[in-house]
């Protein structure tokens, strides 16, 4: 750290010509960076080995159904996404009616629901043996071959399961660009005769585009991750078909190479981000920044804005959370068993320790390449990249390219511990909690680092310095100056990831070591096992940590003014 | 005795040298101002006795101890100087009063309470002790963060640009009140600034620096009426180069003759003229250098008068506003040999390079 190095330096007498930083620095960071993005160069590296005939079957019987199911799943919730997260800011930022400051929080709430819990709940509820179904049945005195009601499990109902949980993403970034606006361009359309609809389309949908297409990406990054849901609707996408080629068919190769046409998949969603962002800066002509004067509308228009902006947050928070505590209260005692304490114990746990194990990674990085107040050399803003690559790589891949080497190093080391000492190891890091916390480190190390440096900036170097001037250096400089400014930013980090942690569905089922069983796992088996009564009481659970860092986004985009970047859920992007 | 003592000191952060000075020295007492070009090591000279930077080679001693040489090095923390930065680096978590006590740790927390307060007394802050350094100006963080180096009573205060931040406006009022503040509390100030009018107004004494070297040391007027080199006299303020047409027994030019210099060691292709050494005679004389009025600007006090002579070489004059030129009169003008600088053209074509306009 810039203070402490100052200390540890034992005869500091002649340090004026040395190296922009320190090579030891260099080395660290740099290691850390290689040891996380094993996972990605292993998956990478099965392209090259040969799969043999499961590939050839694999081609011509389920990859081009893996492809149009993906592809297909990840249109539409784009299209769901962009209608609903778009649409929804423009009205809570530029028109006026009932309960607009309500919404604009209220609208990131679904949020808190991971797609899996949201997909039983509606499961619950709209299959054959649900209310929904059941009610019309008795009502109308119908038989099952009397009615069609469309099917919840199926693509279109994944599409929705994830459009509803995802909007969020697109909702937060429009928001703000379109708070970000200048209030005198859309005035200047207005001058100049267009109406409101006509300045929406022909002048903030342009500005806000960029900002759009972030968190479009975002979004799309989910839908091309998520495991939970495609795996319970029985739609086989590439996420499910990487799962049942390694643990059906048994074929660790072919797994890792679908993973990577996924990989394929995440990274031109990066790059198109990463081209799209070249353009974002549209720099406004004025930096004033006018009160809006929102559109007052009219009492049918009204009506219409409050039910686009409820709708989402009903069907994609309320509703489900209210089915969730519905279903754990009135199966209170089988929900809330003598297991239930472990379960949660199990989670906060591992997600504690993630959590922390990320923070104290994400300081040591970023401490490690601002050493020296100097600005960091390329090689170290790399090694940051590739550190925070993770968080693009969906939790099957992750779960592949951590097995993968894993039990490539267990077997080594048996096999030389056998021949050497005649002892046999046997699994020394595969299914040990060790490489299910390495897997949630390196997805989620990436949202540690943005937030802690978020936090680091807001400390100058000079702030730094102007404590050593006056008396106060190395830890007492830690303690007094960097730790107080940054606390705020160290708690934001815990909490996201371990709340990120807490959701994680797909490397935990994986990589878990046996019995280990965690409020998600739980949830899942009990999904899977058609008793979806004893899923809610996890899935209850999962929601309400979730609601946390829903509370704190808000509250800081409450605080934030226009002009400011908002800090929002971040990515590897 | 002086305060703050440089002596053979080196560094560097790449292959030449940042800071490559012989001597230099702070009185106690005075306010000694490093001035220079950006990147000419003034700012690395000031992070040296600051103990921000270790040199390479020399020695550095504030009030007669040794700060660094070969074999010691007082780190910052132990030097007792004070820094003020450029930007102010005030903590933002901490308040105004909490951050003028911030090097007073030492002190029980009612001495330190007493102390922060009757420093920000001293610079006229004491209103604004429980409020956070966001809710201050600019200025009024500059008088916090001042108030914050001085509170451990340093031996020396070092400031950065500490005026660069502020507007016009303010900068000169707040330059004043800290100035009137140092020199009634007797601090010793070394202070780096790239402004030649503010080094020359706040000054006891002027450090000019170019590459990592001291270029001249003196006085204010001794800068601006004695510059050793082309680069020293266009530093300080502006000067016409005006091109020697005759060497004789002086030097011919449009501006007139120059009397040659004795001891001027070179050719001599231009000379270097102060506008206010261009001065109008009264009427048209036909034995005096003579020109056209092709510019004339009213800057208030005084005014710029642009002439044009017939060689097409165009010389600005600095004249009171009083005596303004009309704009194509013919007029004759003499020199005043004291804002006349001859210097070797060598010396010239190399330090030329650095055009300054202030």
């Amino acid at each position: 750290m810039t203070a402490l190095e100052f200390d540890k330096r034992p005869s500091p007498a002649r340090w004026g010509s040395r190296h922009k930083g320190a090579p030891l620095s260099t080395a660290v960071v740099l290691f850390i960076a290689l040891f996380l993005s094993i996972p990605v160069l292993v998956v990478f590296g099965y392209i090259f080995v040969p799969a043999g005939d499961v590939w050839a079957h694999l081609a011509s019987t389920v990859l081009p159904l893996y492809l149009v199911n993906t592809v297909t799943l990840a249109i539409g919730v784009a299209a769901f996404v962009l209608c609903i997260g778009v649409g929804a800011a423009w009205l809570v930022t530029m028109c006026e009616f009932p309960g607009r400051r309500i919404f604009t929080w209220a609208l990131f709430l679904p949020l808190a629901m991971p797609a899996y819990i949201i997909a039983y709940t509606y499961t619950g509820m709209l299959d054959f043996a649900g209310p929904v179904q059941t009610f019309l049945r008795e009502a109308f005195d119908w038989t099952r071959a009397d009615y069609w009601f469309p099917a919840i499990r199926s693509l279109g109902g994944a599409v929705a399961m994830l459009g509803l949980v995802l909007y969020p993403y697109v909702y937060l970034v429009s928001r703000a660009a379109f708070l970000e606006q200048s209030i005198c361009a859309l005035e200047v359309g207005r001058t100049l005769g267009r109406g409101p609809w006509r300045v929406f389309f022909s002048i903030a949908l342009p500005l806000a585009r960029p900002a759009i297409v972030t968190g479009l990406a975002l979004a799309l990054m989910e839908t091309l991750s998520d495991f939970g849901t495609v795996q319970y609707f029985a739609v086989d996408t590439f996420t499910t078909g990487i799962y049942r080629t390694w643990f059906g068919l048994g074929e660790p190769a072919a797994a890792a190479q679908l993973a990577a046409i996924l990989m394929i998949f995440v990274f031109s969603l990066i790059l198109l981000e990463r081209l799209n962002r070249g353009k974002r800066k549209y720099h406004h002509t004025t930096g004033r920044y006018q009160k809006i004067t929102r559109y007052p509308l009219s009492r049918l228009r009204q009506t219409l804005a409050v039910l686009a902006c409820f709708l989402p947050v009903f069907l994609g928070f309320l509703l489900p959370t209210g089915w969730l505590l519905k279903d754990s209260l009135s199966h209170f005692d089988d929900v809330f068993d003598a297991h239930f304490p472990v379960l949660v114990l199990n989670s906060v746990a591992v997600a504690a320790v993630a959590a922390g194990l990320s923070l104290l990674l994400a300081l040591l990085l970023i401490y490690g390449i601002r050493q020296g107040g100097r600005a960091p050399s390329r090689l170290k803003q790399l090694s940051l990249r590739i550190a925070s690559m993770g968080y693009a790589v969906p939790g099957p891949v992750l779960a592949v390219g951590i097995l993968l080497p894993f039990g490539f190093v267990d077997n080594a080391v048996d096999h030389w511990m056998r021949t050497t000492f005649d002892i046999s190891t046997g699994l020394l890091l595969s299914g040990t909690m060790a490489a299910l916390l390495f897997a949630y480190i390196v997805r989620f190390l990436a949202v540690a680092l943005n937030t802690v440096e978020a936090g680091v900036e807001t400390v100058t170097p000079n702030m730094t310095l102007a404590a050593r001037t006056l008396g106060v250096s190395g830890i007492r400089a830690l303690l007094r100056v960097h730790i107080p400014i940054i606390s705020g930013s160290l708690m934001s980090a815990l909490l996201l990831v371990f709340v990120d942690v807490m959701k994680e569905l797909p490397a935990t089922l994986v990589l878990r070591p046996f019995g280990f069983e965690t409020l998600a796992v739980r949830a899942y088996e009990m999904a899977s096992d058609e008793r979806l009564t004893a899923a809610a009481g996890p899935s209850l659970a999962i929601v309400a940590a979730g609601i946390l860092p829903v509370i704190v986004l808000s509250r800081a985009i409450a605080r934030s003014r226009p002009g400011q970047k908002h800090r929002m859920k971040p990515g590897a992007l | 005795m002086s305060s703050l003592v440089f002596k053979n000191v080196r560094h560097r952060y790449d292959r030449e040298y940042s800071v490559n000075i012989d001597r230099l020295e702070v009185a106690a007492g005075k306010l000694v101002c490093l001035l220079g070009p950006s990147g000419c090591g003034k700012s690395t000279t000031l992070r040296l006795a600051a103990g921000l930077e270790s040199p390479l080679e020399g020695e550095i001693q504030i009030d007669g101890e040794v700060m660094a040489n070969d074999s010691i090095f007082v780190g910052s923390e132990d030097r007792r100087v004070g820094l003020v930065f450029q930007d102010y680096a005030l903590f933002p978590h901490l308040s105004v009063q909490d951050n003028v006590g911030f090097g007073l740790s030492h002190l029980s927390r009612a001495d330190r309470r007493r102390q922060s307060l009757a420093m920000l007394e001293t610079v006229g802050m004491q209103g604004s002790a429980d409020k956070y350094p966001h809710m201050l100006s600019g200025g009024e963080q500059q008088r916090v963060a001042l108030a914050r180096a001085l509170a451990p009573n340093p031996r020396v205060l070092l400031m950065d640009e500490p005026f660069s931040g502020l507007d016009v406006v303010l900068r000169n009022r707040v330059r004043d009140e800290t100035l009137a503040l140092l020199k009634k509390m007797g601090t010793t100030v070394l202070m780096v600034t790239h402004d030649p009018e503010e080094a020359m107004r706040m000054a006891d004494e002027i450090v000019l620096m170019q590459g990592g070297r001291i270029i001249q040391q003196g006085s204010p007027g001794a800068l601006y009426s004695q510059p050793v080199n082309a680069f020293a006299a266009s530093f300080l303020g502006d000067v016409n180069r005006v091109p020697v047409t005759a060497v004789g027994e002086c030097y011919e030019t449009d501006l007139g003759p120059v009397p040659a210099a004795p001891d001027i060691d070179g050719p001599v292709t231009e000379i270097l003229v102060r506008p206010e050494a261009i001065r109008f005679l009264p009427a048209v004389d036909a034995a005096a250098p003579t020109g056209e009025v092709a510019l004339s600007r009213n800057l208030g006090a005084f005014c710029l008068v642009d002439i044009l002579f017939k060689s097409g070489f165009r010389a600005t004059a600095r004249v009171a506003t009083l005596h303004q030129p009309i704009v194509g009169e013919t007029c004759s003008i003499a020199l005043n040999l004291d804002g006349v600088f001859i210097f070797p053209s060598a010396a010239n074509a190399q330090k030329a390079n650095n055009p300054v306009s202030n």
